[in-house]
């Protein structure tokens, strides 16, 4: 790791470290493309971690131990964990759509993107460094050391200027999501009471899937129509996109019902002949169908048929 | 192997950072490209740090990080409080300075 920084100006770097850079490089350029890429937050968070911990390692192969660690600890432990706890707190309906409100942006932006990344790149091509100090001598009384004893000398006015930043994050952190509640919550009889005195959802609302065939909480009850209603599922499970919409089933499976018996009763009406034992075995299997799709809509919910 | 090459890296990483904060508009997205851009910045502290020999490089990447998490704290603090009054967390919506 440290093999190259040893030298006063060494030129090149061990075998390992350009192995380690190749294949931690590679990853850590996937994970920022799969980052800017992934339509739902919570997969970008988790590639941009991803990309942390190898510029973590990055940091250790580069003499950095005490940053590397602090990479880990700060960067993917505190930072990228607050990124996910407010994604789960706000970013629920939050997938990008990919309707372009702009139009041509995407493509103007990314290559814009391109010409600055070509721009950086020539600027450090242009600099020609063929050697380098290591950090071999300024570790050698140990990175931890070396660190601290610039931040509390050279540094010290930076260090107390980052303390009162700190203070004011987290106060101001608290300012902004604390919220003042202006008037008293209402009691649940207050509660019962409107709805009764507006007649909007006075019984508890319907439970999922108790109309369908299925009574998981990700699929809809379906409305006599066969449409879902949406007062059937969580919020959340909306939100996210998460139902398992099986109305267009149901209303397909519904369709070919009748359209077996329309066929059967118009066979029968027209020939009667004795093929109809066929057509008769499958309406009953599709009567019994019926029936059990019925019971099965009703029996785990009585009160649902009584509404 | 020259440790320029992670330079390159760093503004390779910038630079996906930057066009995420164009291309993307979910702020909490956006934020995260902003980390993108300030992790790759550090990255080429620590590895200027070592083409020069000493240790400045690492302290001034140390005082980004320190920084960066204050930003993520006031800027997620933001994010939810405007997330409360307009129900969405996309950039387009926020165009008025006020409900």
């Amino acid at each position: 790791m440290s093999g190259g920084a040893l030298a006063a100006a060494a030129s090149t770097t061990s075998t390992g470290e350009a192995l380690q850079f190749w294949v931690l490089g590679t990853v850590a350029v996937i994970g920022a493309l799969c980052t800017i890429l992934m339509r739902k937050a919570v997969h970008s968070a988790l590639c941009l971690a991803g990309t942390m911990i190898v510029l973590a390692v990055f940091y250790l192969a580069n003499g950095a131990y005490f940053l590397g660690v602090v990479q880990i600890v700060v960067y993917t432990g505190a930072i990228m964990m607050l990124f996910l706890f407010v994604v789960m707190l706000v970013g629920v309906t939050a997938a990008d759509s990919l309707k372009e409100t702009l139009k041509g942006q995407r493509w103007l932006a990314a290559l814009c993107g391109l010409g600055f990344g070509i721009l950086l790149c020539a600027g450090i091509g242009n600099a020609s460094i063929k050697t380098w100090n290591g950090l071999g001598q300024a570790n050698s009384g140990g990175n931890v050391e070396g660190l601290a004893s610039l931040i509390f000398t050279k540094y010290v006015f930076a260090f107390e200027i980052t303390g009162a930043l700190l203070i004011t994050a987290a106060v101001g952190a608290m300012v902004l999501t604390h919220r003042e509640r202006t008037e008293r919550a209402r009691t649940q009889r207050e509660q019962s009471e409107a709805r009764v005195r507006t007649g909007r959802n006075v019984p508890p609302l319907p439970a999922p899937g108790v109309y369908a065939r299925h009574n998981a909480v990700d699929i809809p009850g379906l409305l006599p129509d066969g449409t879902p209603s949406d007062l059937t599922v969580n919020a959340t499970l909306r939100g996210r996109g998460q139902i398992r919409d099986v109305s267009s089933e149901a209303l397909a499976e519904l369709a070919a019902l009748e359209q077996r018996s329309q066929r059967w009763l118009g066979r029968k009406s027209e020939t009667g002949k004795p093929s109809g034992g066929a057509g008769e075995s499958g309406t009953s299997e599709n009567g019994e169908n019926g029936e059990n799709g019925a019971n099965a809509g009703s029996a785990p919910n009585p009160r649902g048929v009584a509404k | 192997m020259n440790p320029v090459n992670y330079l390159y890296l760093a503004a390779l990483l910038f630079t996906i950072g930057a066009a995420g904060v164009v291309i993307r508009r979910n702020a909490i997205v956006l934020f995260m490209c902003v980390e993108l851009m300030l992790n790759a910045c550090n990255l080429a502290f620590v590895t200027f740090s070592r083409l020069h020999g000493n240790l400045d490089g690492q302290i001034i990447a140390f005082f980004t990080m320190v920084v960066a998490a204050a930003e993520v704290v006031v800027g997620l603090a933001i994010i939810v409080t405007v997330f409360r009054s307009r129900h969405s967390a996309s950039v387009d919506d926020a165009s008025l300075m006020k409900l």
